[in-house]
């Protein structure tokens, strides 16, 4: 079965609850065994109320001895279906909420490219719609499975204390709707597994055409972005029908099933009665039985369809799960105490794709507190070797390394630790300014906060905000910040963070100059006694570098200072007269 | 909320949803009758020892089970289809709908609460509407009618329903009211869940950078604890609905024996009817059963509804002309009148009192400090939100009389972040102009100075794009979103910080190369580089939100102390001179 690799995946999480599944199991027994008894009280009941018309004379001592019991017995069933049930629902939550932090903590174990690879709202769809998916069909799977399988096991016993032959009247329908359901079944099962996948299809493109909106209206594009919406939105209309369709129908089919039992059986009881074989107060509990015996049937089934659906989400989280994570990070090596800051690109070969070098034989030094200043072209690679050096992506061949030892044998967070960055796109999470700011050193203090903002010349226009420093932000809030104020807040975090290597990647590209000016003053005092890698374009920002490296389709052109490579007439020469024609 | 939203969106399908009712009347009324039929073959078969009567009898039933069975599979089958087809619609509606809200609107909610409240919450209508049509509409037609088959067996007896019925009743509307507010917090847990899930996704190379991601696991292990704290109450009430209804119908099933007992001996009613009795009873708990079962998703439902219909009655604050003007006057004329934009509940205007003009073949530059209302002003005149007072005029038309189609297509706008849409190098440049030949797509990469970089992909113009184009670097991403305004060959472009990731010489270049394609059209241009703007026929110096100089380069830097010191902070005395 298709789905089985997916259930033995998920097997160990399951069996993590083992004694909560364990007690809601018992109680569940329990409490079957108590219901069964119900039925069969009544039974004795209808039995004296019989006899007693018969020969007009009715035990009620006796009537209401049995009477008791068969409300103690319902009474005492519910009771422990309560804790069968509350045993369950804590089992499956605590089975959640681990799926929930599994995904979680996959995320940050993919490597960098496939998180940026995919359509970001295909994977939220995955935690979200398919995880709440799931959540329902084991909630329904423990929280109501167990019961009606005991209860069909312990009717059966009862019935077949009774009456062997009306019992196994009653067994003849079981395989019959079995069969049924399962022809059923597997029909449901792709159409549920095409469902989730379109749900996640359309959560994609709606999360996209959100995302870009105002490309959108700007390009008059909203009728080919509803187009495009349609076709998707139409087959997950079209695949939840047939889901629907087959799952729905299993019920109205197992009481079908459930009736032609009952009608047997009241009609081979009633013969059996007829020939003095059986007692009417038999048939009476027989026919209940039959109720009791065949309503689990229909309850599994209907319960058939949101299994289903929560397996093949189940399959979709499954997948993300598993997915190829990056190389683990050694275990057991000690960090230095401090960093130097001396980094060195040996012979390093990286492609973002197998078989498309972007950067060949590339060797760099930075010796510890200079700073080197990359500069080339958009696209010959600065960003490249940013993401090589903090291990977002890892390189071919040859070895970067830090102090002397190379990265690629230290912990991730051990070198990044050691960097900080200002990334070129800005990123803040849901939260207040000043949490913004301490991301990097979420034991700050508010005067370090403060400090800090100062540094980045972010303070002044924090504080003509309504609630200055407490104001709360996020990603999406476009309107609260520009572009240049939510680089300044990240500016700001990377000055708390106090690292002993900097990187700088195209970041203040979207500070207007008054405040670029400040900003430079300030990375100035920054960078000293720091390694620092500055990616820049305004060349007159590094003219003091103690390393300008020019880059050209991922090799290095030339390297050396801002007068040694003015002389040389190279490539640098080239970008600096090209600026300078430019602000001429 | 969920009746009102249900009421417009199922006007298409009355015939159907009127279908399922007549069906699951007709199923509902066989599975009344079968009780009723076994009474009579104890009453009339099993004790007069008529055998023929019970095969008679159990033939009759046999029919009514298989029509209740044809029934009830036709209702599901029609169910299906309303259910589907109704959230088909309800996406289409909110997708739809987004689609004419302005940046104002789109701010308010957000783009991951629209994501959810299109996709999540309409599911979960969908599927009340699915479980109601197929199960719940069956409950108070089986209620009701087990009551009126209970009477006709024995009127006294039936005294006993009047007990039970209002107990049933109480009991399952306490554990409702306790479960509506959960529902609520519920639901708000979730969005929690999914916006930290979300922030996670986009910021994953922050958090690593920043080493944070034992962090962000604590941050994320605090909501998915509140969540499953508030999912374990809601599964407490749950846990009791099932057995205390279960429980109530057993107790229940006792007492009519009981008491029956009495009427029997008393000769008022046979056994076969006390038998039958006590089957209507199970019938109408049964019913009562399944829906407490399913009541519960009526108020996660309820508060989904709530969140779909906000959007739909949100409407946009830019509003389409009832008679839109299809004629420009003066096609290349971009004029702002003393405009003023502020956002709702806001204090103070972003921009106020902005007033210029340009004309075909000018380019009009807008230069300031961060936070001055530059893109602000330019998002008004692709008309991506209306101004709070004054008119923004292209062509010689108040842009709020202009049709919408005929302004998007004189514009090409390149706003400040740069964003690309998931697809190959072709498809986003031809986002704009979906008949450009690849001639012309090629044209605009080697004016945005592109083509090297295309060229050297694989697959060229067919080279795919993720999401956001992070699969390109910044200045590739920035050049890219230049060619695809290009593409569209506007008369008017507005450039919102598009040169800001290049390097200076590729600036140069693109400028050098966007002249000669421009010199046509008209250009606005919001800037942070005095380089980019200095050749700009005017300047527009903004501070504050407020106009403080219009004039060229050489003009302002005389004359204009705010323009003079941005310029200075930039480049040498020489160089600006």
């Amino acid at each position: 079965m298709k789905t089985s690799p997916t259930v033995r995946r998920l097997w160990p999480t399951l069996t993590h609850q083992r004694w909560l599944f364990a007690g809601s199991l018992a109680t569940g027994l329990v409490s079957v065994a108590l219901a069964a008894a119900g039925p069969w009280l009544l039974g004795r009941g209808t039995d004296l109320v019989l006899d007693g018309a018969l020969r007009h004379d009715l035990d009620y001592t006796g009537l209401s001895r049995v009477m008791l019991a068969a409300a103690g017995a319902y009474a005492a069933a519910g009771l422990f279906a309560v804790v069968q049930a509350r045993a369950a629902n804590l089992a499956v939550q605590r089975v959640l909420r681990t799926l929930r932090a599994d995904v979680e903590d996959k995320l940050t174990r993919l490597p960098l490219g496939a998180v940026d690879g995919q359509r970001r709202g295909e994977v939220l769809s995955r935690v979200t719609n398919d995880i709440d998916n799931l959540g329902i069909a084991l909630q329904q799977a423990f929280g109501q499975l167990v019961i009606p399988l005991f209860s069909i096991v312990a009717t059966l016993a009862v019935m077949f204390w009774i009456s062997w032959l009306l019992a196994l009247i009653a067994c003849v329908t079981a395989p019959l709707s079995i069969g049924a359901a399962a022809w059923l079944i597997k029909r449901a099962q792709p159409a549920f597994a095409d469902q989730w996948r379109h749900t996640g299809e359309v959560n994609g493109h709606i999360e996209e055409m959100y995302t870009g909106h105002a490309l959108i209206k700007a390009f008059g594009r909203e009728q080919q972005a509803i187009d495009a919406f349609a076709a998707g939105n139409g087959e997950l209309t079209d695949a939840t029908r047939r889901a629907q369709t087959f799952s729905n129908a299993i019920q109205p089919l197992m009481m079908f099933l459930s009736n032609l039992t009952y009608i047997l059986i009241a009609v081979v009881g009633g013969v059996r009665v007829a020939a003095g074989a059986l007692t009417v107060g038999d048939v009476q509990a027989f026919i209940q039985y039959s109720r009791q015996y065949s309503q689990p049937f229909s309850f599994l089934a209907s319960m058939a369809g949101m299994i289903q659906s929560g397996l093949a989400s189940a399959d979709r989280v499954v997948e993300l799960l598993d997915a190829a994570e990056q190389t683990p990070d050694p275990t057991g090596t000690a960090p230095p105490e401090t960093v130097r800051g001396a980094v060195a690109f040996e012979d390093v070969s990286f492609g973002y794709q197998p078989g498309r070098p972007l950067i060949e034989h590339l060797t760099l030094t930075a010796e510890p507190g200079h700073t080197i200043a990359i500069v080339g072209p958009t696209g010959a690679g600065k960003t490249t070797l940013v993401n090589l050096l903090m291990r977002f992506y890892e390189i071919d061949s040859g070895r970067i390394s830090l102090d002397g030892a190379d990265i690629a044998t230290m912990p991730r967070r051990h070198l990044r630790s050691r960097i900080g960055m200002v990334l070129q796109d800005t990123w803040l999470f849901s939260g207040t300014i000043a949490d913004n700011i301490a991301y990097g050193a979420s034991d700050a203090t508010r005067d370090q906060v403060v400090a800090a903002a100062k540094a980045a010349h972010a303070d002044r226009f924090i504080r003509t905000l309504p609630e200055g420093y407490d104001t709360v932000v996020d990603d999406e809030g476009g309107s609260a910040l520009s572009a240049g104020e939510r680089q300044l807040l990240t500016i700001a975090r990377a000055f708390l963070a106090d690292p002993a290597i900097l990187i700088l990647d195209e970041a203040t590209s979207s500070v207007d100059t008054r405040t670029e000016a400040l900003i430079q003053q300030a990375l100035t005092r920054l960078r000293y006694g720091r390694t620092a890698f500055v990616i820049a374009h305004r060349l007159s920002t590094i003219r003091d570098a103690d390393t300008i490296v020019v880059m050209e389709g991922g090799a290095i052109a030339e390297q050396g200072t801002h007068d040694h490579l003015l002389a040389a007439g190279g490539p640098y020469a080239r970008l600096y007269a090209a600026q300078f024609a430019a602000t001429a | 909320m969920l009746i009102r939203l249900l009421r417009r969106y199922l006007i298409p399908y009355r015939w159907l949803v009127v279908a399922v009712m007549g069906l699951q009347l007709v199923q509902t009324a066989a599975a009344l009758l079968l009780p009723d039929l076994s009474a009579d073959i104890i009453d009339r078969g099993v004790l007069p020892s008529d055998v023929g009567a019970i095969w008679r009898l159990g033939g009759v039933m046999a029919a009514i089970a298989l029509v209740q069975l044809v029934c009830a599979v036709g209702a599901v089958i029609v169910a299906a289809r309303v259910s589907s087809c109704l959230a088909g619609d309800l996406r289409t509606a909110l997708f739809g709908h987004v689609q004419t809200f302005s940046a104002r609107e789109m701010d308010r909610f957000g783009a991951p609460s629209l994501v959810t409240r299109t996709t999540n919450d309409v599911q979960q209508i969908q599927m009340v509407v699915q479980t109601t049509l197929t199960f719940l509409v069956t409950a108070p037609l089986m209620c009701a009618g087990g009551i009126v088959f209970a009477l006709r067996q024995d009127l006294p007896l039936s005294l006993l329903l009047v007990v039970i019925v209002p107990v049933l009743a109480t009991v399952t509307r306490m554990i409702m009211r306790r479960m509506a507010p959960l529902s609520a917090v519920l639901q708000a847990t979730i969005d929690t869940v999914n916006r930290i899930m979300r922030e996670q996704i986009t910021g994953q190379r922050v958090i690593r950078a920043f080493v944070k991601e034992t962090h962000e696991q604590a941050r994320f292990a605090e909501a998915n604890d509140r969540l499953t704290e508030v999912s374990l109450r809601v599964g407490r009430l749950m846990a009791l609905i099932f057995p205390v209804v279960t429980a109530l119908a057993g107790v229940a099933g006792v007492a009519v024996v009981w008491i029956g007992a009495g009427r029997v001996d008393s000769g008022a009613i046979g056994v076969g009817a006390l038998s039958a009795f006590l089957g209507y009873v199970l019938q109408i708990l049964g019913a009562a059963i399944m829906a407490t079962y399913l009541l519960p998703q009526l108020p996660r439902a309820e508060v989904c509804a709530r969140r779909a219909a906000e959007v739909l009655d949100t409407h946009s604050s830019v509003v389409t002309p009832r008679e839109p003007a299809r004629s420009m006057p003066d096609p290349g004329r971009v004029e702002l009148r003393d405009v003023a934009f502020h956002y709702p509940g806001a204090e103070t205007a972003v921009v106020t009192g902005v007033g210029f003009a340009a004309t075909a073949g000018e380019t009009v530059a807008i230069i300031g400090g961060t936070g001055s209302g530059k893109s602000t002003l330019l998002k008004l005149i692709p008309r991506l939100a209306d101004t709070s007072a004054g008119a923004v005029l292209v062509g010689g038309v108040d842009v709020r009389d202009l049709d919408r189609e005929m302004l998007s297509r004189t514009i090409g706008y390149v706003p400040q972040r740069r964003f690309l849409f998931s697809g190959t190098i072709a498809t986003n440049l031809r986002f704009g102009a979906p008949d450009a030949s690849d001639d012309d797509l090629w044209r605009a990469l080697d004016i945005a100075q592109a083509r090297a970089f295309v060229e050297d992909l694989p697959g060229g113009l067919d080279a795919p794009i993720s999401q956001g184009g992070t699969n390109v670097s910044g200045g590739q991403r920035q050049r890219l979103a230049i060619a695809r305004a290009l593409a569209r060959r506007p008369r008017i472009y507005v450039f919102d910080d598009s040169f800001s990731a290049l390097d200076y010489a590729t600036d140069a270049r693109l400028r050098e190369a966007l002249a000669a394609t421009t010199a046509e059209a008209t250009v606005i241009i919001v800037a942070q580089r005095v380089n980019t703007i200095r050749d700009a026929d005017r300047i527009v110096v903004l501070d504050d939100g407020h106009v403080v100089g219009i004039g060229t380069h050489h003009e302002l830097f005389d004359a204009n102390p705010t323009y003079r010191e941005i310029v200075l902070s930039q480049l040498t005395g020489a160089e600006a001179a």
